[in-house]
């Protein structure tokens, strides 16, 4: 027996980005265009897309669901009569607490995609691992709300810094809290330069229409220049 | 969980190229902007390696520290905590250079005996 060394010299997640591409290459072909959303448990991106949705008829717009575990936000945007699937990654995916591209793949059979052309994706609710793994999108958007605590991106330095847009939610909170926005923008920007960013309220609708109009524009520019921007 | 679906990454990209043969040793470079815990990388890789040419295998983690390069002056410089910006003029337009790095770079395989060639 001896021992022989072999270089291989491959990235982790090649076959997850290999996936995504593929994942984005049936999105591009059918002219939809793909927005990771992406948060912790409980900063609202779930009543966040029943704010935005509701009434929205700029964009068809189909929704795919991540969660660990029930169908609860499936249900939720089911009642705005919008197209939704839910993946459950605890079902086929042993409980895996991110969307990976695999997932999103297996899901594309049930998205009517003819029928829209913007689908958004909730991801499973985590600031760490879907940060991790792209699924086929062309934006990544993440919501930080105020409740949360202004070190975050300190803390979390992939997901704020992996993102298109940061949506700063709850800011109908404010009055209520001591959180100093300034803080929080300055920890942004220290791990994420000059990231985009929007102050919105999912409960009094502040702010909702501008991110409309993100989407509409995202939705539109797409389908004039797919394939224009990559994820470092 | 994370590292339990890393490490199954792993064995697959190393299952690859091992080619059937038995693996002693997975070298991997991480950046240090990586979300890994060496520890529980260890632990998810023993369980998720059995049966498979990676069982017992040791994994050898080299750390790649971060590093920005400015893309208004050029200059480099290592990365040990935010802010992403250049130190030499303290421009946000920085391109991460090293550190994101999470790759299985070899692995050492057992090989019978080698047959005398001539």
């Amino acid at each position: 027996m001896h021992r022989t060394y072999v270089r291989v010299a491959e990235d982790v997640l090649d076959a997850n980005t290999t996936i995504a591409h593929a994942n984005r290459a049936d999105f591009d072909r059918a002219g939809v265009a793909v927005v990771n959303l992406m948060s912790s448990p409980g900063a609202g991106k779930t009543t966040l897309l029943e704010r935005t949705l509701r009434g929205f008829d700029a964009v068809r717009v189909g929704v795919l669901e991540g969660d660990i575990a029930t169908t609860l936000d499936a249900d939720r945007i089911a009642l705005l009569d919008v197209p939704v699937t839910q993946i459950n990654t605890d079902v086929k995916f042993g409980g895996e607490c991110h969307l990976d591209a695999n997932m999103v793949r297996s899901a594309i059979p049930a998205i009517p995609l003819d029928e829209i052309d913007l689908l958004l994706i909730e991801n499973v609710g985590n600031l760490v691992c879907p940060a991790e793994f792209l699924v086929g999108e062309d934006h990544r958007v993440m919501v930080w709300s105020v409740t949360e605590g202004e070190d975050k991106p300190l803390k979390y330095p992939l997901m704020f810094r992996t993102c298109d847009l940061v949506l700063v939610n709850k800011i109908d909170l404010i009055p209520h809290l001591d959180v100093d926005l300034d803080r929080f923008h300055r920890h942004l920007d220290a791990v994420h330069p000059d990231v985009p960013r929007m102050l919105v309220s999912a409960k009094t609708g502040e702010g909702i229409d501008a991110w409309r109009d993100w989407l509409v524009h995202t939705s539109h520019r797409e389908h004039q220049h797919p394939h224009e921007h990559a994820h470092a | 969980m994370h590292e339990l679906s890393l490490s199954g990454a792993i064995v697959d990209t190393v299952e690859r190229h091992a080619d059937g043969r038995r693996v002693t040793v997975v070298n991997l470079r991480i950046g240090t902007l990586r979300q890994v815990v060496p520890d529980s990388l260890d632990f998810y890789f023993d369980f998720v390696s059995k049966d498979t040419v990676c069982e017992g295998a040791r994994l050898e983690v080299e750390v790649v520290e971060a590093e920005l390069r400015c893309q208004e002056c050029g200059a480099e410089r290592a990365l040990a905590s935010p802010p992403f910006t250049c130190r030499a003029c303290g421009s946000s337009d920085v391109m991460v250079v090293a550190g994101n790095e999470f790759e299985v770079e070899s692995i050492e395989i057992e090989e019978d005996a080698c047959i005398a060639r001539t």
